[in-house]
């Protein structure tokens, strides 16, 4: 709970971040998006800033330079009057020819609405001047002029400006100054911008000043205004003369310009503009203007009509840089939120997956635990039924009992087929190597399902290539379970035909194909058509869905081997001389095939053809994927040929290794004792039409030591019989006629029967042949006539076929012991056997010792492990010692870990030469069995592991005694007794 | 007729030592290791399972008076105790004892205190059945009966 309250506050932190990155992150976005635009629009401001410095100085120069223009013409005016007014005598101009003059070179001053010459008159000249020219002076307002020092009346003027002849210039107040300025200085002076008179535009006087001739370049301002001979003038119009130069430079950018006098700083007089400057204030640009006359000055003022306009790019740039961010975060973010995801994903992914882990191994160990535990009560519940099927039951009884134990056996088989795939999923299942006789394996397995193919009718056989070996190093029981599995589903499948289990080495086999191939290539196919008589030469006259395995085939197999196994039996090396066989098994049938939609999943567990199977046939569908599991862990392969309707035949290889000589003498003598040996020599006669089916009964006679000729019908083999008669007789040996139930047709019996005892009468043959009919179904049981003299049920294996011989020929019947059986046989076992009992409990040691005296045994006791160590001490004569667990001191385990490692030094010992006295074993191993009241896995296991043989459980059971014992103790024979 | 009667007497006490459960078919068991060759097996087993019994039931109740008590010792005890109950084929007492050693695990003292009061109980009941068993017996055999089997 603290756990998760902790990570759900991480989590909201962690949220709570994250939302203050974004809003961190927008922030920033904003910042740069305002940071940019400012920039950029800085940028421009300067830049038009510039434009607008650069357009106002232009301006300016040309103003300037246009208005040096007009005062060079106006000077030039001034020393044309100079020259043609003063220098001649007569004066060479008048009125007219100034009026005319200043007409025409006017486009030479397009600044001056006109020019004008004014004459110095001192008063005392005034009367003088007047009278020369026919007017009187007059002031500015047309009025004569009254009395003054000196005057300055027009003379010259141009026609534009003739209203101001005659004109005292200095009777106003501007041009007054103007001209005393002028003559001063000798250079044109301006006057304060006012209001022209005839345009009304603001405009300036020019005043130039003409001099006598004679005046030196250094004269002082005396001399100058004495040598002043008049002035000329002219008004400048700025405001046109601006408005001109504007609409010459009107570009794109609309500027706006004012124009100053600012002779006066702290008071601007406008020449140009409006009084209030509109336009674009803050951006402005300020230029200085020469006009030529040092006592002024002047200047020009630039800016912007209107307010320059932000450039796009101040909006665009930032808004795409902005949005770019906006995008990168966003990328960020998802990023983010995505990487968090997945990992959150792949955490919880990693939790399922220990989940399941853990599931599975849960499962595992569930399996094996619930399998077990159901086994072990099974076992128990079989057992009882065992015992119950022993006692006196009525039929009813009996018959239920005997439902119960098949089904309890079915219940263990599933269950162990469970645990067997759990334990080959767990990798658990290991593979022994303990040397078995491959026949007799086989012949137990046919043995099991022998009753239910006779039920069915069906051919059960079983052939083993000569070629291999008699006992092979391996595991037996797996090597069962996977046949008895394809055996089983055979069964199961099959209504007619035959069931057909071979063995032969794989170099042989294919050898063989290889031949056939050959055979089938030069050949037209003829193997595959369809005999002419519509049966196959198979067991059982069916059609099986592996061709190879039709007769041709069988034949070349068994031909091939014939010679070589003569070698075998001379110790020659055939085959593979290296230690492995490898072996291929094959069981064929002719039921129902697997459709071809499930083949390829017929070794999936739990899959069978279709669900109807599991209804029909019942069943788990695991057995196949065991027995592939078996057959990989035997270094084989398995696969199947299968046609619907037709039959499946189940080929497997696996690895064995082949026996060594030494090893081989212990099961050898198992197989001496299950097959009699009393039929060596004797010779059998078979009638069979069917060649696959005749080599399967060759195989089981001989086997048994009997040679077999085959005859295809009884006529034949009559035919073979009276032409052999001499043989016959020499081998004095009881003739057996083995006879198919196909060639038993009714009247044949009969004919079969005069034929023979004909014969004996006629001393033919020694005596009528024993005629054994061969059967596969109860039914056909009833065929046989009273001629017959046994029958043998199908399918064959060598030990019934001994037992119906030696019933059939009467032979001495060897005496079966019974196995002995509980108390019985633990008495025989335990007689005379010096037996340890080692338990710290008395009560539990004087019980254990008096059952085991009970059953003859000698039995000594040991209070302790200690005490037992000391007994045990080699040599001594204890053939088995039953072991308590749990002692005080020393328990069972330790002990007998102990006497294990006294044995094996004493087995070293031996093996480098001492030899204990009075010790005729080769090695010391005694059978330790442990006793134990709690029976569960882990404390077998420990027992195994500290060395023990086995374990019995306290207080004694007879039944699990007996197992127990029997494992390690012989029977001592009863003369011992 | 007296060795009818104690015959007779003999069969009631099995049976009903046998119904409640005292003893179970272990003890028939043992009675059949008695033969010729050891005529006096089930007098020793039994004598040896009192000698045995009482020396644990003694060690428990003074491990169990102890301030702190050493539960693996008991339970060892009860485990030899159980041993030697199931040999014997004292059902009950081994019933107890497998629920002491139970107990045991849990380290639960005052079960075990109880549980040893139970077994006491259940050992001197079996005690006393298995003597008057024993006294039957030799009395039967004495007046020159035979004993009879049990089913």
């Amino acid at each position: 709970m603290v756990a998760g309250a902790a990570a759900a506050g991480g989590r909201r932190r962690w949220w709570l971040n994250r939302t203050a990155m974004v809003v961190v992150w927008v922030v920033v976005s904003v910042g740069i998006w305002v940071g940019l635009h400012w920039y950029i629009r800085t940028v421009s401001m300067r830049k038009a800033e510039e434009a607008l410095e650069s357009m106002c100085e232009e301006r300016a120069r040309m103003l300037q330079d246009q208005f040096a223009v007009s005062v060079n013409h106006v000077h030039a005016l001034a020393i044309l009057v100079s020259t043609f007014h003063y220098r001649k005598q007569p004066s060479a101009i008048d009125q007219e020819t100034f009026a005319y003059y200043t007409a025409k070179t006017a486009f030479e001053r397009p600044l001056l609405n006109g020019v004008a010459y004014a004459q110095r008159v001192v008063h005392a000249e005034r009367g003088k001047f007047e009278s020369q020219q026919g007017w009187t002076i007059k002031t500015m307002k047309q009025e004569p002029s009254p009395v003054q020092d000196e005057y300055a009346p027009v003379i010259f003027s141009q026609k534009t400006v003739s209203y101001i002849e005659a004109l005292d210039m200095m009777s106003g107040e501007e041009d007054r100054e103007n001209i005393l300025r002028a003559r001063a200085t000798g250079k044109a002076v301006l006057t304060n911008p006012f209001r022209l008179l005839g345009s009304n535009h603001l405009g300036v006087v020019l005043t130039f000043p003409v001099y006598r001739a004679g005046l030196p370049a250094d004269a002082t301002v005396a001399q100058r205004v004495e040598a002043t001979a008049g002035y000329l003038g002219g008004a400048f119009d700025v405001e046109s003369l601006v408005e001109n130069l504007l609409r010459q430079l009107a570009g794109n950018q609309d500027i706006m310009v004012n124009v100053y006098d600012v002779t006066n700083t702290s008071e601007p007089l406008i020449m140009y503009g409006p009084q209030n400057p509109d336009g674009y204030m803050p951006l402005s640009h300020v230029s200085m203007l020469d006009f030529g006359d040092p006592f002024r000055k002047h200047q020009m003022m630039c800016r912007y009509s209107q307010k320059p306009p932000i450039p796009l790019s101040a909006i665009t740039t930032p808004s795409g840089v902005f949005v770019i961010c906006m995008l990168a975060g966003y990328i960020l973010y998802a990023a983010w939120n995505r990487y968090d995801n997945v990992k959150e994903d792949c955490r919880k992914m990693e939790e399922l997956k220990v989940q399941a882990e853990a599931a599975d191994v849960a499962k595992s160990q569930f399996l094996a635990t619930v399998s077990h535990e159901i086994r072990t009560p099974m076992n128990g519940v079989l057992g009882m039924l065992d015992m119950l099927l022993d006692t006196d039951l009525n039929l009813t009884q009996k018959d239920y009992a005997q439902t119960a134990q098949i089904c309890g056996k079915a219940l263990i088989a599933l269950i162990n087929e469970v645990l067997d795939r759990a334990k080959i999923e767990a990798g658990k299942l290991e593979i022994e190597a303990v040397p078995f006789e491959l026949r007799s394996i086989l012949d137990d397995v046919l043995s099991l399902f022998s009753s239910k193919s006779r039920e069915k009718g069906i051919e059960l056989a079983v052939f083993v290539s000569h070629k291999v070996p008699e006992i092979v190093t391996g595991d037996p029981g797996r090597f069962r379970q996977i046949i008895t599995n394809l055996v089983g589903n055979s069964v199961k499948f099959t209504e007619r035909g035959h069931i057909f289990v071979q063995v032969h080495l794989i170099e042989n086999a294919n050898k063989v194909m290889d031949a056939k191939v050959d055979t089938d290539l030069n050949g037209c196919l003829s193997d595959m058509m369809v005999p002419s008589d519509g049966t196959f030469n198979t067991l059982s006259g069916l059609e099986a869905a592996d061709r190879r395995n039709s007769w041709e085939n069988f034949k070349l197999l068994v031909s091939n081997e014939m010679p070589q196994s003569d070698k075998c039996k001379n110790g020659m090396p055939c085959g593979m001389n290296s230690g492995n066989v490898t072996l291929m098994v094959s069981v064929e049938d002719t039921g129902i095939g697997i459709p071809l939609q499930a083949q390829d999943r017929v070794f999936t567990p739990f899959m069978q053809a279709d669900s109807s199977t599991s209804r029909n046939y019942g069943g788990t569908g695991i057995g196949l994927s065991i027995s592939k599991c078996l057959v990989e862990l035997m270094g084989g392969q398995i696969n199947f040929i299968s046609r619907p309707n037709v039959g499946s035949t189940f080929t497997f290889t696996a690895i064995f290794q082949r026996c060594k000589k030494s090893a081989g003498g212990d099961p050898k003598r198992t197989l001496s004792e299950s097959l009699p040996t009393g039929f060596k020599g004797m010779k059998a006669f078979l009638v069979d039409a069917r060649p696959v089916r005749s080599a399967v009964t060759k195989y089981h006679l001989q086997r048994l030591g009997i040679t077999v000729e085959v005859a295809s019908t009884i006529k034949m083999a009559l035919n073979a019989l009276s032409g052999q008669n001499g043989c016959l007789r020499s081998g004095k040996r009881p003739y057996i006629l083995l006879i198919e139930k196909d060639s038993w047709t009714p009247g044949m019996d009969v004919y079969l029967h005069d034929q023979l005892l004909e014969w004996k009468q006629c001393g033919q043959i020694p005596e009528v042949p024993k005629v054994i009919l061969l059967v596969t179904s109860e039914s056909d049981k009833a065929k046989a006539g009273s001629f017959v003299d046994t029958v043998i049920m199908k399918p064959l294996r060598a030990s019934t076929v001994a037992a119906c011989l030696q019933h059939a020929l009467g032979m001495g019947k060897q005496q079966r012991k019974e196995m002995p059986n509980g108390s019985a046989f633990l008495h025989s076992l335990l007689a005379g056997k010096n037996i340890l009992v080692v338990d710290d409990n008395k009560v539990n040691l004087r019980v254990a010792a008096g059952a085991l005296k009970k059953y003859g045994a000698k039995v000594e006791c040991a209070e302790s492990g200690k005490d037992a160590l000391s007994l045990l001490q080699l040599p001594h004569n204890f053939d088995a010692c039953f072991m308590d667990v749990q002692m005080p001191e020393m328990d069972g385990f330790e002990a007998t870990r102990q006497i294990r490692l006294m044995e094996s030094k004493a087995n070293e010992e031996v093996k480098c030469g001492e030899t204990y006295e009075g010790s005729e074993r080769a090695e010391w191993h005694l059978p330790i069995l442990a006793m134990t009241a709690d029976v569960i896995q882990a404390t077998y296991e420990e027992c195994m592991k500290c060395g023990m043989d086995g374990y019995v459980s306290k207080p004694f059971e007879e039944q699990q005694l007996y197992q127990a014992v029997a494992k390690f103790l012989v029977s001592k024979p009863n003369s011992d007794l | 007729m007296e060795v009818a009667c104690l015959q007779r007497r003999f069969i009631d006490l099995t049976a009903t030592i046998f119904q409640q459960e005292i003893l179970d078919s272990q003890f028939t068991q043992l009675q059949q290791l008695q033969d010729e060759s050891s005529p006096n097996f089930i007098h020793e087993v039994v004598s040896l399972f009192f000698q045995e019994a009482e020396k644990l039931l003694n060690e428990l109740s003074k491990a169990l008076d102890q301030q702190i008590v050493d539960f693996k010792k008991v339970d060892a005890h009860v485990h030899r105790l159980k041993g030697s109950s199931a040999s014997i084929g004292a059902r009950r007492v081994k019933d107890v004892c497998i629920a002491f050693r139970s107990c045991c695990e849990e380290n639960n003292k005052d079960g075990c205190i109880q549980h040893l009061q139970q077994v006491n109980q259940e050992y001197y009941l079996v005690k006393s059945n298995l003597e008057d068993l024993l006294k039957l017996e030799k009395q039967i055999l004495a007046s020159g009966g035979s004993i009879p089997t049990m089913k």
